[in-house]
């Protein structure tokens, strides 16, 4: 860990404008140079409520939300407030400053709006023993004050602005470009009185004992602030996808609405539609119909499409599909990351159903395997899932804009042309033989309704050659062998074309192994290198495809060291339970170290994991986390 | 060239075309009403202009599903109750498709109710054809969505409490711009009535009645039947909301009590289809989207483009 970094949490009530302040803030501290990385904690309700947003940056790389935070700018909950009457209405009284100090470390900064926090609660709170204790810099400001004497009271956050970048000797220069971009007129003029107020107010007013200063960074590139939602609906874009179908549910809504806000300008079609049964099953007409198209949900609405998913796989339409992983069963928290959909995604849908799935662990890995989920879908007519959650959907972080730079590949993979289709095989009666048994790799190219020659019909009911309904025994297992030779073919082609989708840390020769997927690994690859730091030998493995499982790899990886732990966000070690039984072997060498409480792993509980884990010491670990001891213990 | 030459091929169209050459036979039981709608689309297809090629026959579950077994166009024969999905996705994304969906009772206004309505409240550029015997005839006798009141099966044994849908207003409170019903008894009426929906821009839903004389013995055979178009007896706007409503009202009341009224109800030709209404607004492309995978020249914008926005 670099003692050189600045994590900045910004709280306050949902609807505060929390969420653009912070947005424009991790931008401005990206533009100066630094590596950032946002979390986002919110409750499932528009207004009110607490809220916040971390930003993490640093000179050096940034992969996770990291330990705890530095810098606290309370701004207090406006909407527990009734404005006229300075009177609390609702039933909760949300208290900004009182409920963020546990995470907040040694030597840190608190800046709470003086105007909105109530004394009282400073009182209760006994914040100067505390502040003493911990070498903590109170800085009480009238925010709200300051922003109605330039404004309105909203532009508080403005004031917050102000304030931390007095205090961190930061430049303005680039808040205020951002500023410029995003309004104008008298609106931008107020809020640039605020800031700078703000900013010259506390410069002089205060004595800055503190030793926080905003790091300092410098890109050799340009760098672009966006988040795993963007990436995979960029990694749509730039692989052909023209047509999303989608019901809105959190927090797979966030793919949906960026790729619904770009269509009409590419001439793309997205459509909200009455539920996810028929979201999916949009997807799959437009894809029979010759377009690349998408759909997606999160747990409970992935759950309607298991019956479109089945018809996808039977009919064998290319069909993309993203499940977004909120904690569950059932609605379960809706703005909660979790990993436990891994199995009902792997299984779901029924009979010998196959599909391809894959778990990007971050934002580039998002972009990189929607690209990949789409090629795939489309070279072998198969259903590809990409499954990723709620952590991954809404933190951002900045990439290389270079990382972008290629070409989109609109390539609609085994459908014939029609000049094509006059060399195909064709029955008797003249019909295009859709699913003739003999594929190559399982595949048997396809027509598009409308094309000459190309008759065929897809039915969801096991089919002969050229779709007609058949349940003869031999075309079956001739059906049904072609169809299970996919996923075969899709591991040797990943295997042989691709770089390994799976992300390794650490030393090659290391004892020790951690083992994770999705979203995790920024926070297990933090943990892998500071306990290298600290003189263990552990390397980390974070795996990428669910399915087909890349057996080689993990089993090479797992063969290699003494010991492994995996990591994951759920209460049921599924992640671990798929390793064994896709490997058949290796439940004396597996721990699990499961969190499932609604946030993501911090990369300390990791390295506490470990230590107690793996290293044998004899305590409890004092986070949130459950260890699952191996088979064999 | 376009990508999908069968697309408004203009020649002389014989209707053994959609006879499938070397298929099975139909597994409609003699006497089903269900090759009443067969042989109508058979006749409507060829003198609507349209070849085998060029349409695209969306099915759902059930007796009714097979229907593209034995049709020869293109064909999607999917899950029960979702062939509107399928077939309305389908002709977004490529419109000059002639497409056609059809299901049974259970199917369509069972399983399928929501898409039913969406579809029609949306007035998607399509056909929906539903066969129509009050009864689950695959699955072998079961009460279905239109079935009579007290009407007796396997899972009702005491007779069903139920009263039973009305297909026809549904459709039109829903939003459908072409609202008809016919029957298999009679070919004429139905084939002309399909091809006044293929050639109807919007949602055009036919509800067909369809016989069944294997699990529905007791129902009515749809004879004798009067074409309310043709009939003295009956004189209203089918232009007209209102009157096609009450038309409409009329004719379930009466098919409970065994008098089968069919013909046109409702025709809205003025009300846009849901693609023209989309491509007004700017959400839909004017040339059909599937053509631009096949386009060398098509200029395919991609996500760098995008990211000034996050600089």
């Amino acid at each position: 860990m670099s003692d050189d970094e600045l994590i900045w949490r910004i709280a306050g009530g949902s609807g505060d404008g929390i969420d653009s302040t912070s947005q424009n803030f991790a931008k401005a501290l990206m533009r100066s140079g630094l590596n950032v990385f946002t979390h986002r904690h919110y409750p499932s309700r528009i207004r009110g409520g607490h809220t916040y947003v971390e930003i993490r940056a640093a000179e050096n790389e940034v992969q996770s939300r990291g330990d705890g935070y530095n810098f606290l700018l309370a701004l207090g909950d406006s909407f527990a407030r009734n404005p006229q009457e300075e009177a609390y209405y609702g039933n909760e009284e949300i208290k900004p400053l009182s409920e963020n100090l546990d995470e907040l470390r040694d030597g840190g900064i608190i800046v709470y709006d003086e105007g909105l926090v109530d004394e009282d609660e400073v009182a209760d709170l006994d914040l100067e023993k505390r502040a003493e204790e911990n070498d903590w810099h109170v800085f009480p400001v009238d925010l709200r004050g300051l922003a109605k004497e330039h404004g309105r009271e909203v532009m508080r956050n403005t004031a917050g602005v102000g304030v931390t970048a007095a205090l961190l000797d930061m430049d303005l220069e680039h808040i205020e470009d951002l500023m410029a971009d995003a309004m104008g007129g008298d609106v931008l003029e107020a809020n640039l009185d605020i800031l700078h107020e703000a900013y010259e107010t506390t410069s002089e007013e205060y004595d800055f004992e503190h030793d926080l200063r905003a790091p300092v960074g410098d890109h050799d590139t340009e760098q672009a602030l966006l988040s795993g939602s963007n990436a995979i609906a960029y990694g749509a874009i730039d692989a052909g996808c023209r047509f999303i179908a989608g019901y809105p549910m959190t927090p797979w809504t966030d793919v949906f609405t960026i790729l619904s806000q770009n269509f009409p300008d590419m001439g793309g079609v997205s459509e909200q539609v009455e539920d996810e049964i028929a979201a999916a099953a949009l997807a799959v007409g437009a894809s029979h119909a010759g377009v690349k198209a998408m759909s997606g949900s999160s747990g409970g609405g992935f759950a309607l499409m298991s019956e479109p998913l089945g018809l996808a796989e039977m009919t064998e339409t290319p069909l993309v599909l993203v499940e977004s992983m909120r904690a569950g069963p059932s609605t379960g928290m809706p703005t909660k990351p979790e990993q436990a959909d891994l199995e009902f995604v792997l299984y779901t849908s029924q009979g010998d159903s196959q599909r391809v799935v894959f778990a990007p662990g971050n934002i580039e890995e998002a972009y990189e395997q929607t690209r990949l989920a789409f090629e795939i879908a489309w070279d072998y007519q198969i259903p590809a899932i990409i499954i990723y959650d709620q952590k991954l959907s809404g933190e951002n972080a900045n990439v290389d804009v270079e990382f972008f730079d290629r070409e989109p590949k609109p390539d609609l993979g085994a459908t014939l042309t029609e000049e094509e289709l006059k060399e195909a095989a064709h029955d008797n009666s003249g019909k295009f033989q859709r699913f003739q048994h003999e594929g190559e790799n399982g595949v048997s190219p396809r027509s598009l309704p409308g094309q000459k020659g190309g008759r065929f019909l897809a039915t969801g009911n096991e089919h002969s050659p050229v779709g007609h309904i058949e349940e003869d025994p031999d075309n079956r297992v001739n059906q049904m062998d072609r169809r299970l030779e996919k996923l075969e073919a899709i591991r040797t082609e990943l295997d042989d074309e691709y770089e390994s989708t799976q992300t390794y840390f650490g030393d090659d020769d290391a004892d020790y192994g951690i083992v994770t997927w999705g979203s995790s690994q920024g926070a297990v690859e933090e943990a892998v290198a500071r306990l290298n730091e600290q003189g263990h030998s552990v390397k980390g493995l974070s795996v990428s495809d669910m399915l087909p499982f890349p057996k080689t790899e993990v089993t090479e990886f797992l063969e290699s060291v003494d010991e492994a732990m995996v990591v994951e966000m759920n209460a049921t070690a599924q992640f671990r339970g798929h390793i064994q039984r896709e490997l058949g072997r290796f439940g004396e060498k597996l721990t699990s170290l499961l969190k499932y409480n609604g946030n993501p792993f911090e990369p300390a509980e990791v390295v506490e994991g470990y230590e107690v884990n793996i290293a044998d010491e004899e305590r409890e670990p004092t986070a949130q986390v459950r260890i699952e001891p191996a088979a064999g213990d | 060239m376009s990508a999908f030459n069968a697309i408004g091929d203009e020649r002389e169209i014989d209707r053994d075309e959609f006879t499938p050459g070397v298929e099975p036979q139909p597994t409609w039981c003699p006497g089903c009403g269900d090759f009443g709608v067969l042989k109508a689309l058979k006749q409507a297809l060829p003198e609507a202009g349209k070849t085998p090629e060029e349409v695209l026959t969306v099915t759902g579950i059930g007796c009714s599903g097979k229907l593209n077994s034995y049709l020869d166009t293109y064909g999607f024969h999917t899950i029960h109750g979702r062939s509107l999905p399928v077939a309305r996705a389908a002709k977004l994304a490529n419109p000059e498709l002639e497409v056609i969906a059809a299901g049974g009772d259970g199917d369509g206004y069972g399983i399928g109710g929501n898409h039913w309505i969406h579809t029609a409240r949306e007035n998607h550029d399509m056909t929906y054809i539903v066969f129509n015997n009050e009864i689950f005839g695959l699955t072998k006798g079961q009460t279905s969505p239109t079935s009579p009141k007290g009407h007796k099966s396997k899972t009702q044994p005491s007779g069903s409490a139920k009263t039973p849908l009305r297909p026809l207003s549904m459709s039109l409170n829903a939003g459908a711009s072409y609202v008809a019903r016919t029957a298999a008894v009679n070919p004429n009426q139905a084939k002309e009535i399909i091809k006044e929906a293929i050639e109807h821009d919007g949602f055009a839903h036919i509800d067909f009645l369809t016989q069944c004389p294997t699990w529905n013995k007791d129902a009515r055979q749809y004879v004798p039947y009067v074409d309310v178009q043709e009939s003295d007896d009956y004189d209203f706007d089918v232009h007209d909301r209102k009157e096609g409503a009450e038309m409409m009202r009329e004719t379930e009341d009466v098919l409970n009590e065994g008098t089968v009224l069919t013909g046109r109800y409702f025709v809205d030709d003025d009300r846009p289809s849901y693609q023209q209404e989309k491509k007004a607004v700017g959400e839909m492309p004017e040339e059909p989207l599937a053509e631009r995978y096949f386009d060398d020249d098509a200029e395919w914008e991609r996500s760098y483009d995008l990211l000034e926005r996050h600089t």
